[in-house]
């Protein structure tokens, strides 16, 4: 049998869950488009994940040519 | 018949109640400045990224006004102005308060870390460390300068605003941080003025109890007086201009006038006008902040020096 009289303590309790469910959905938008955005950016997305990871190892830069004349004196 | 009626005080708040613990009216002063020193700063953020950090500054701002509604729940009982907050009314129980103040507070952190940089995250952490811990929990049972550095926690939010932009901190936004401190004694001290009654009930040492309401008009007019210089020097650095110097020192005219009058007068006079010249100055510094973040963000937008 369906609840018939509500009582105004079950207004405030769904004010609550549709409340809680708003900023829920709303957080999720968030860092979806979070996401978006730092990917556009470029930014770092992959970190240690448990097994070493070359490409997250700094690119090296190709060493200088020997150096001659000033540099040795 | 206790059936029917068990349910008529059970203290189970409505959506709005937890709303009202995270203080939305001190909020909106935290978003606007958080993001003007924001937008203000010589990075160029997304736009995006700019929004969820004031959102999440914001939100650490409001989980610390929740940590402070929930230790000063006893004190707020006795305030006529705070009665109706959620905890003193009944409708929110303290242990639900600390913890959405402590969940809001990780999340705010960790989020504006991973939106932001971690420099700016660690800073809302100390901020919201600053206000709920040193603040509410020591400095303002305890010392009648509790305004002047709780005021501290208030002046930070700028300061995050511009560390989510830069990673770091420079001279101006230690003179934003300057202008907000300086300015929150006087603010309060006019407040506390015609509110008297309620903060001698409370047992909060606000100086006007403790030194009497003479001794706070002369803080009020010194206090006017020592922020006009921050003021003005943040109008000669990188973020100043033409425009915010001229608001600057109209402002600062009026706001030391407002101290003058304030200082001249005598409880008599107050009462026999009921301190219509304390009211009228503690509106106008809402203006006077208000104004001087409009003009920077204004300043920016059309070029400073």
């Amino acid at each position: 049998m369906a609840l018939k009289t509500e009582h105004e303590l079950h207004g405030r309790r769904r004010s609550r869950n549709v409340g809680l469910a708003v900023v829920l959905a709303l957080f999720v938008a968030l860092v979806f488009g979070l996401t978006v955005v730092k990917v556009q950016q470029g930014d770092m997305m992959e970190a240690f994940d448990h097994q070493p990871r070359t490409s997250l190892l700094p690119v090296e830069e190709p060493a200088p040519a020997p150096a001659t004349g000033e540099a040795s004196q | 018949m206790t059936d029917i009626h068990a349910y008529d005080n059970a203290p189970e708040a409505e959506f709005g109640d937890y709303v009202a613990l995270l203080k939305p009216r001190v909020m909106s002063l935290v978003v606007f400045t958080a993001f003007v020193g924001l937008i203000i700063a010589p990075v160029d953020v997304h736009p995006f990224i700019a929004f969820c950090s004031v959102l999440f500054i914001a939100l650490g701002g409001g989980a610390s006004g929740a940590l402070n509604m929930w230790y000063d729940a006893d004190i707020d009982a006795v305030m006529r102005r705070t009665q109706g907050r959620p905890i003193p009314a009944g409708r929110v129980t303290g242990g639900e308060a600390l913890a959405i103040g402590l969940v809001l507070s990780g999340i705010a952190v960790m989020m504006l870390g991973l939106a932001a940089n971690w420099f700016a995250a660690a800073f809302l952490a100390f901020t919201i460390f600053f206000y709920a811990v040193i603040y509410t929990m020591w400095l303002k049972r305890w010392t009648p300068q509790n305004i002047v550095i709780g005021g501290a926690a208030g002046s930070f939010p700028p300061m995050i605003g511009w560390a989510c932009a830069t990673g770091g901190i420079s001279i101006e936004s230690l003179l934003m941080f300057a202008l907000i401190f300086f300015w929150t004694p006087p603010h309060f001290w006019a407040l506390a003025l015609f509110m008297k009654e309620d903060y001698h009930k409370a047992g909060v040492p606000m100086l006007t109890v403790t030194h009497g309401r003479a001794a706070t008009r002369r803080h009020i007019f010194a206090y006017t007086l020592v922020l006009a210089p921050f003021s003005i020097w943040l109008g000669l650095t990188s973020v100043g201009g033409p425009i915010y110097l001229g608001v600057s020192i109209v402002l600062n005219l009026l706001f030391i006038l407002g101290g003058w009058r304030i200082l001249r007068r005598g409880e008599d006079a107050a009462t026999a006008d009921q301190y219509a010249v304390e009211k009228r100055v503690f509106k106008f510094s809402l203006s006077y902040l208000f104004l001087h973040f409009l003009a920077l963000l204004v300043q920016h937008w059309i070029g400073g020096w």
